[in-house]
């Protein structure tokens, strides 16, 4: 075997961190101008092994080759000078400057001046030869995410990297940018870079890989195996290391009477700018309504405005017949809103406090939990022992904190809390984001039942693929404005609208 | 009440607060935000006057002033680079740690008298021009015209050079100078201590220069306030800064002079002549003016608005995402 097949070869890594063994004794190896997966969920330890790769952290045990040759990476520089890149999932580019500027942030040359109108030509040169467009002169900040990607993979292409590690890509794209950069990718490699493809979603690594590595937990499940002799199914397995049936049942189902109206909504963001600008929607009784939008433009408000956890500053909300807005989170929830919030460790639950009191945390108020001025203690850990068995959360006891719990389990709490206070209105916000893959399903399956049960679901995700298998319409956000409203799930027309194309538009060009 | 007079002297005071200034926003541009910048001219003052008054040799005091401010700063660094403390805390007591330091070792400087001073001279041909000749290139001390040069090669060292592209990553997202092999500590170890030299000169330029002596804790009388300040009404850009500078120089020395006749353009009746309390108002007012700046930029919103330096105030640390 001659030693140069390898671009990259890890032996027997182990990384441990107080508490936990992040890599344990893990192998890993990469051929020159191969799209290699890594694969594993969310703790899997892709992410330490990776930054083991680039530097950023030393193994405890174990050793890295490259091209053959063993080395040892004190910081995310030697490993660029040995040709060792990685693309971060949050980009590492400083906003204020210009695209130019951020490439060369770090490199020997310029000595001293920065003479950028010379640099900015070179960069147009690596632009061209990997078709990867954008503006050198452009401030980071007037990018779109899909055009900040394309400067960190510049970033590295202009230190000459050979190896490329791209850490959950399309997290933050719309499909059609995930089609470019599967392109670029493509290019890149047929040029002989060799490529680190970071995920957790399966049907991505099966599209662009060559080859997969699984992790679970730390280990290695999987080795390198050929995309093209695997399937779903079997990656599932490896991944969580049981089946996964990805089988949801959504039965067929005529939408009640309207239970959120949303009218013409207008609320500013944490930084004082307008977030929604506009905005209308309804969500009837017995049907999810889907919210499809990139990051931060404006979702994750609208949630709020209705949760009556922000203000807004025209408009109006309605729950069934009560006007909630600039009101407060328990009038939202009196008049029948649930909220599976965003942020579950610091909304949706209080970390320091029990699995009991957690659970409790909306039915205290009413009676047999409330007891005069005091708490039916022994009523609350019957009903908290109850939700406990029938959600399915996997604790010690009830009385632990909820902080110790893992990210499914604690999203099972927050579920048990709000579907069992028997909602007309939910309003879930990522609902899965972060889970492992049996969990997704299991959040999935109660969200249908409680649309079977006649409420009103609101979903707001990220992940589209969800969007599409459970909404039965969708609404597409961009900046603050609802772009149109998709009944059939056509992911095409949705991409179109995510980066700000209007329904009307997108059905004049049909047209010609 | 001559108005050349007036801006010429408030030039002169304005280089004090320009080179105070100065040392702030470099030290800012780099995320560390050091509120002692009134200890480090104290002792900077006091120490150049020191020097100076023993070995007879001012650009010695210089020197030393310059190197006692930065000495002090890098104690500012260690606490919140290294400690990651917070930042305002450990200003403020570096505020009181550089005053108690300086008074107590400038016990008796003030008998001193007089000391060599450094010298103040005309620009040939530049001081001819009108207006602008006498009051900025006549009769000033070798600071100011230092100062004048101070501000355009601050300007183009932050931003068209290699190591002030680095300055600037480093205060605006410290995770992408560090994902990129640059020294994030280092860095602003770097900064931290020449902002200290440049608060150590602006003492210096004082005691030796712009008002020679040492008058213990009346020497500064706040100056250093005003310049973290005009830190922030500059909008963190050196050409501001000295615009800002300038500007309170005079107002501060118009101030004073108009206290002192008893008719105001030979009409008016002076009422600050006659009235010490409206005095003491007028000489507050910088003061106020200061405070004002201080509270509207400490709101997140408006600090955005204004331009400061995103990671300013927060300690790196790396593997932490986001700034």
């Amino acid at each position: 075997m001659p030693e140069s097949q390898y671009a990259v070869e890890m032996k027997g890594i182990v990384r441990r961190f107080p508490g936990v063994l992040a890599n344990d004794n893990i192998d890993f190896n990469l051929r020159t101008g191969e799209i290699h997966a890594l694969l594993g969920e969310n703790g899997a330890g892709k992410s330490t092994l990776m930054n083991i790769l680039t530097g950023l952290y030393r193994p405890d045990e174990g050793g890295i080759s490259v091209n053959g040759q063993r080395v040892y990476f004190n910081s995310p520089k030697d490993a660029i000078n040995a040709g060792i890149g990685m693309v971060h999932q949050h980009f590492m580019l400083v906003p204020s400057q210009s695209v130019t500027e951020n490439i060369l942030i770090g490199l020997d040359e310029p000595r001293f001046w920065l003479q950028l109108p010379k640099y900015e030509q070179k960069i147009k040169a690596l632009e061209d030869q990997f078709n990867l467009k954008v503006d050198p002169q452009a401030k980071i900040w007037q990018l779109s995410v899909g055009e900040q990607q394309r400067v960190e993979i510049l970033k590295m292409l202009y230190r000459g990297v050979s190896v490329l590690i791209m850490d959950e890509p399309t997290a933050v794209l719309a499909p059609q940018e995930i089609e470019g950069l599967f392109k670029t990718l493509r290019v890149m490699a047929a040029e002989g870079k060799s490529i680190v493809f970071i995920s957790h979603k399966l049907n991505e690594v099966l599209e662009i890989a060559d080859r997969i590595t699984v992790l679970r937990r730390g280990k290695v499940t999987a080795v390198g195996i050929k995309a093209s002799e695997t399937n779903r199914a079997e990656l599932a397995h490896l991944m969580v290391g049981r089946k996964v049936l990805f089988e949801l049942e959504k039965k067929e189902q005529e939408p009640g009477k309207r239970v959120l109206s949303i009218e013409d909504i207008h609320a500013l963001n944490n930084r004082r700018l307008p977030a929604l600008r506009g905005v209308s929607m309804h969500v009837c009784a017995g049907e999810i309504v889907g919210v499809a939008a990139i990051a931060g433009n404006g979702q994750s408000e609208l949630a709020e405005v209705i949760t009556g956890l922000r203000e807004c500053t025209a408009g109006r909300v309605l729950i069934g017949e009560n006007e909630v807005q600039n009101r407060s989170a328990r009038v939202s929830i009196d008049a029948g809103a649930a909220h599976i919030p965003e942020d579950r460790t610091h909304v949706g639950s209080a970390p320091n406090l029990s699995v009991t009191d957690n659970l409790i945390m909306k039915s205290y108020r009413r009676s047999p939990i409330s007891h005069g001025m005091s708490i039916n203690q022994s009523v609350a850990q019957e009903q908290a022992e109850s939700l406990k068995d029938e959600y399915d959360i996997i604790v010690p006891t009830i009385k632990t904190p909820v902080r110790l719990l893992s990210g499914g389990n604690l999203q099972r709490v927050i579920l048990a809390r709000e579907i069992s206070a028997e909602p007309e209105l939910m309003i879930a916000v990522q609902p899965t984001r972060g889970l492992d893959v049996g969990a997704i399903e299991g959040v999935q399956q109660l969200l249908l039942d409680q649309r079977e049960a006649g409420a009103a679901i609101l979903l707001i995700s990220e992940e589209l693929e969800e969007l599409v298998v459970l909404s039965d319409r969708i609404y597409v956000l961009y900046e603050g404005k609802v772009m149109g409203e998709v009944q059939n799930g056509d992911i095409d027309t949705i991409g179109q609208m995510m980066t700000g194309t209007r329904q009307e538009e997108i059905s004049t060009e049909a047209k010609r | 009440m001559d108005l050349i007079i007036i801006l010429h002297a408030g030039v002169a005071t304005g280089t004090v607060i320009l080179f105070a200034t100065l040392g702030e926003l470099i030290t800012e541009r780099s995320g560390v935000m050091n509120l002692g910048v009134e200890g480090m001219m104290l002792l900077g003052a006091m120490a150049a006057f020191g020097i100076a008054n023993s070995t007879g040799n001012a650009w010695l005091g210089l020197l030393v002033a310059m190197f006692a401010g930065g000495v002090l700063a890098i104690l500012h660094g260690i606490v919140v680079i290294q400690f990651r403390a917070d930042q305002v805390v450990s200003g403020l007591s570096l505020t009181f740690l550089g005053t108690g330091v300086s008074l107590v070792l400038g016990e008796g400087l003030s008998d001193a008298g007089g000391v060599a001073l450094l010298p103040a001279f005309d620009i040939p041909l530049l001081s001819a021009i009108p207006v602008i000749g006498p009051i900025m290139f006549a009769n000033q001390s070798i600071l100011t015209y230092l100062s004048y040069l101070l501000v355009p090669m601050i300007w183009y060292y932050i931003n068209r050079t290699r190591p002030g592209l680095h300055l600037r990553a480093v205060g605006e997202y410290p995770a992408a100078a560090d994902a990129l092999g640059i020294n994030v500590f280092r860095q602003r170890y770097l900064y931290v201590f020449i902002g200290g030299m440049l608060c150590g000169l602006a003492g210096a330029a004082l005691s030796l220069a712009i008002s020679p002596g040492w008058f213990s804790d009346k020497t500064t009388a706040g100056l250093g306030w005003i310049a973290i300040g005009l830190v922030i009404f500059a909008q963190w850009n050196p050409i501001r800064a000295a615009l800002g500078s300038f500007l309170f120089g005079a107002l501060r020395r118009l101030i004073l002079d108009i206290q002192g006749p008893m008719v105001l353009f030979g009409v008016l009746r002076n009422p600050f002549f006659y009235d010490p309390y409206l005095g003491f108002f007028l000489q507050m007012l910088p003061y106020a003016f200061t405070i004002i700046v201080l509270v509207i930029g400490s709101r997140e919103a408006m600090r955005k608005r204004l331009g400061a330096p995103a990671a300013l105030g927060i300690p790196y640390v790396r593997g932490e995402r986001g700034a």
